[in-house]
């Protein structure tokens, strides 16, 4: 076995050696074309505050998006799904027994009918 | 036996255990469910190893070698021992919600959910 | 004292390492805290070491060793006078045990290192290490017996240890609460498994497993038993519908508690694997019991990273993301049992089943490392709430990288373990069945999305905690748990030969499985 050979799969192979090399010279042709860019951007000066149309920026505590707001949208669209596994969450222990014990039933059906070979 | 008299009262007696763990909303008597169903499975593996006029699998030159299965006997008191360790468990568990919740109903024990 | 007598001992050592050690813990806490700290790193560290040797010897030798407790020789699992019956309690370490000792022994290793500077201000840390040790304990046990009691008794260990660990914070009740769902649930699973026991012993006057198997005739009552056994070890793995308990008991255990709860699911998950295949592979439908762990497992993976998506407090997150990783799996493993016996398994079946069995491994790592971030972040902050958190990274440096590595390992970004693993089930279940495999491929993405959210939340942003870096031994713990995922990252070719498809094979072979416990052992 060559640890650095490939990976063999079902279907293909996966280099991760050959993979990091490859990433490395991206980086390497990203970081050229970057130093040609504009020398004369400066750090820290009025330069680097976003334009928003007059008004100063506000601060950065005040415009960090917080845990709960992201995915907003998402959840939203979602909304019939996330209010079903909202309600079936019930956190009664009572409710976690009874899972199990209808799935157990469940599969004592399905395997009685199907389960021989 | 009678009527397979043992395995008719492991049903009934894991059933109640099962129905007072489904129904009951007092986390004792939730625990005391649990022990139910936990007595009723000792009972089924102790009524397996029963053969009728056994005797007790103890002697090395035995009177006769009709006797009753040893390993289920074993299994049990294995199993009782592990279900004495749960119950203390469940039962300390009790008392520490009730202390910082003031109640022991499952419908109000339920601050972590979704 | 030989070399050669350690090796043929190695199953019974690797339980008696952690069990005395375990014992020995609050004697030796009683006299001096830093003597009970090496005692405890000391035990892990040979319990490792004596997995390595296990792990070693089996791969060595290519087949299942035999280890019978009170025989002699050693291996003797059929003696001359029983008639053909195997007796005693008796050890069957096959590929896939000894690597499940040696995923469980390293994450408690990493763990138990991480637990000296995370719970240095708690109270009765020796009864915390000792129950620590009990769990690994546990855990090693269920993956090494040969023996269903056995198994029945050492997951009895795994659940009461572990609930009793949730439960040390006490954290106002709240984990107290998870701990006595934990308890509850996992006792009534670990009783419906004892009942099964017992019809099986009714029918076929056996425990042993290979005996079982090789008895088994699979009469209507069989199939009852396995409803209860594949049911109830799904339930301890955390399938979805069965997951409740998990976002309780992970999101309230201490952080390196979290890891190693993960590697005990991952035990179940090798109960459920062993179960379906050695004792019920032979004679059962395998495409209807593989079609079930299938089913489950889609449904995991993607419930469980959509439940993820709306977590605001982190190792509640973190745990749902377990759920879902748990379904990667039992998708993968499900494949190969479904396909057993037909030709499609060497064409894809077994690649899926490397593929299930692989993600084990680098799902205990990343997700150990992940849930040792977050106890690391909750060290310092005070809070598990993604909405108090922000701007970690400007002071928790070691931290933030390692939390980085370990969301891209679990989103499968190359070169990260998780991809090649993820690769591996994607393509096997492709040929299998497509929509499967597109559905697993969304999942991923969705992960990534959720630990975009954990990272952007918790350490981007602005500067709101004045904190520091987390002591050394935490790093340590955590950096244990990253030079795995580098290394099956960067070389998944060594992973996969000597771990991964040993441990697939044997677990396809259950008929080598049985000839050997009852070929006698030797």
């Amino acid at each position: 076995m060559n640890p650095l050979g490939n990976f063999t799969t079902p279907s293909g192979f996966w280099n991760p050696i050959l993979w990091l090399l490859v990433f490395l010279i991206l980086l390497l042709l990203a970081y050229l074309i970057w130093k040609r860019g504009e020398e004369s951007y400066k750090r820290g000066t009025m330069q680097t505050d976003p334009f928003l149309s007059g008004y100063g920026p506000e601060s950065k505590e005040a415009i960090h998006v917080r845990a709960g707001n992201i995915y907003w949208g998402f959840t939203r669209a979602l909304k019939g799904y996330y209010s079903f596994l909202r309600k079936i969450h019930t956190g009664i222990i009572n409710d976690y027994v009874g899972w199990y014990i209808g799935i157990l039933a469940l599969m004592l059906l399905l395997y009685l009918l199907w389960g021989g070979s | 036996m009678l009527f397979n008299l043992p395995f008719i009262t492991v049903v009934i007696v894991i059933g109640l255990g099962l129905y007072a763990m489904l129904y009951k909303r007092n986390l004792i008597k939730i625990v005391i469910g649990l022990s139910l169903v936990e007595s009723g499975v000792n009972l089924f593996l102790v009524s397996l190893g029963y053969r009728n006029g056994g005797i007790a699998p103890i002697y090395t030159s035995a009177p006769s070698t009709h006797m009753v299965l040893p390993t289920p006997q074993a299994l049990t008191l294995t199993s009782i021992v592990i279900g004495v360790a749960t119950t203390a468990m469940l039962l300390s568990f009790c008392v520490v919600i009730y202390r910082n919740y003031g109640t022991l109903d499952a419908r109000k024990v339920r601050r972590l959910r979704e | 004292m030989s070399w050669e007598y350690l090796v043929n001992h190695s199953p019974a050592l690797i339980i008696i390492v952690p069990l005395l050690a375990a014992f020995g813990t609050p004697l030796i806490g009683r006299f001096s805290r830093k003597a009970m700290y090496i005692w405890i790193i000391a035990s892990l560290t040979l319990t490792e070491i004596i997995a390595i040797i296990i792990l070693h010897t089996v791969y060595i030798s290519g087949k299942p060793m035999v280890y019978v407790m009170g025989a002699n020789p050693y291996n003797m699992a059929v003696p001359p006078d029983s008639g053909g019956i195997p007796i005693r309690i008796i050890f069957t370490v096959d590929a896939f045990s000894s690597f499940m000792a040696f995923v469980a022994s390293t994450v408690a290793l990493a763990g138990g290192i991480y637990s000296i500077s995370c719970e240095a201000q708690q109270s009765a840390q020796e009864k915390y290490y000792a129950l620590l040790l009990l769990m690994l304990v546990g855990m090693l046990g269920m993956v090494l017996t040969g023996d269903l009691f056995n198994f029945f008794v050492f997951l009895e260990i795994n659940s009461l240890a572990s609930a009793a660990l949730v439960s040390y914070r006490i954290d106002k009740g709240l984990a107290v609460e998870a701990a006595f769902k934990y308890a509850i649930i996992s006792s009534i699973g670990a009783l419906a498994f004892l009942f099964g026991i017992g019809i099986l012993y009714g029918e076929y006057d056996a425990l042993n497993m290979a005996m079982i198997a090789s008895r088994m005739k699979f009469t209507d009552l069989d199939k009852i038993v396995m409803a209860l056994f594949t049911v109830t070890l799904g339930m301890k793995a955390g399938a979805i519908p069965m997951h409740y308990w998990v976002p309780d008991g992970y999101g309230k255990a201490p952080g390196a508690i979290s890891a190693m709860l993960v590697t005990a699911s991952q035990a179940s998950l090798y109960g459920l694997f062993r179960v379906s295949f050695t004792v019920f592979g032979l004679a059962a439908n395998t495409a209807t019991l593989g079609w079930f762990i299938i089913m489950l497992g889609v449904l995991s993976m993607f419930v469980g990273v959509t439940m993820a998506l709306i977590q605001h407090d982190i190792k509640r997150l973190m745990a749902y993301h377990a759920i879902s990783q748990t379904g990667y799996m039992l998708l993968g493993v499900g494949v190969g049992l479904a396909t057993l016996g037909t030709a499609a398994f060497n064409q894809y079946g077994l690649a899926a089943m490397e593929g299930g069995i692989f993600h084990i491994i680098n799902h205990a790592m990343y997700k150990g490392l992940l849930f040792l971030t977050a106890g690391a972040v909750i060290y310092r902050v005070g809070t598990s709430d993604l909405n108090k958190m922000g701007g970690l990274a400007h002071t928790m440096k070691y931290t933030t990288i390692f939390f980085m590595i370990g969301a891209l390992s679990i989103a499968g970004i190359p070169p990260f373990n998780g991809f090649a693993s993820k690769l591996l089930i994607y393509e096997s279940v492709y040929q299998f069945n497509p929509v499967l495999s597109i559905l697993a491929m969304i999942v991923s993405i969705l992960t990534l999305a959720s630990f975009v959210k954990v990272f952007h939340s918790a350490f981007m942003g602005p500067k709101i905690h004045d904190v520091k870096e987390v002591p050394k031994s935490m790093l340590i713990g955590m950096a244990i748990l990253t030079f795995f995922i580098i290394l099956f990252g960067l070389f998944p070719n060594i992973a996969l030969n000597y771990l991964v498809a040993p441990a697939a094979k044997a677990l396809a072979n259950p008929l080598g499985y049985i000839a050997r416990v009852l070929g006698g052992g030797a």
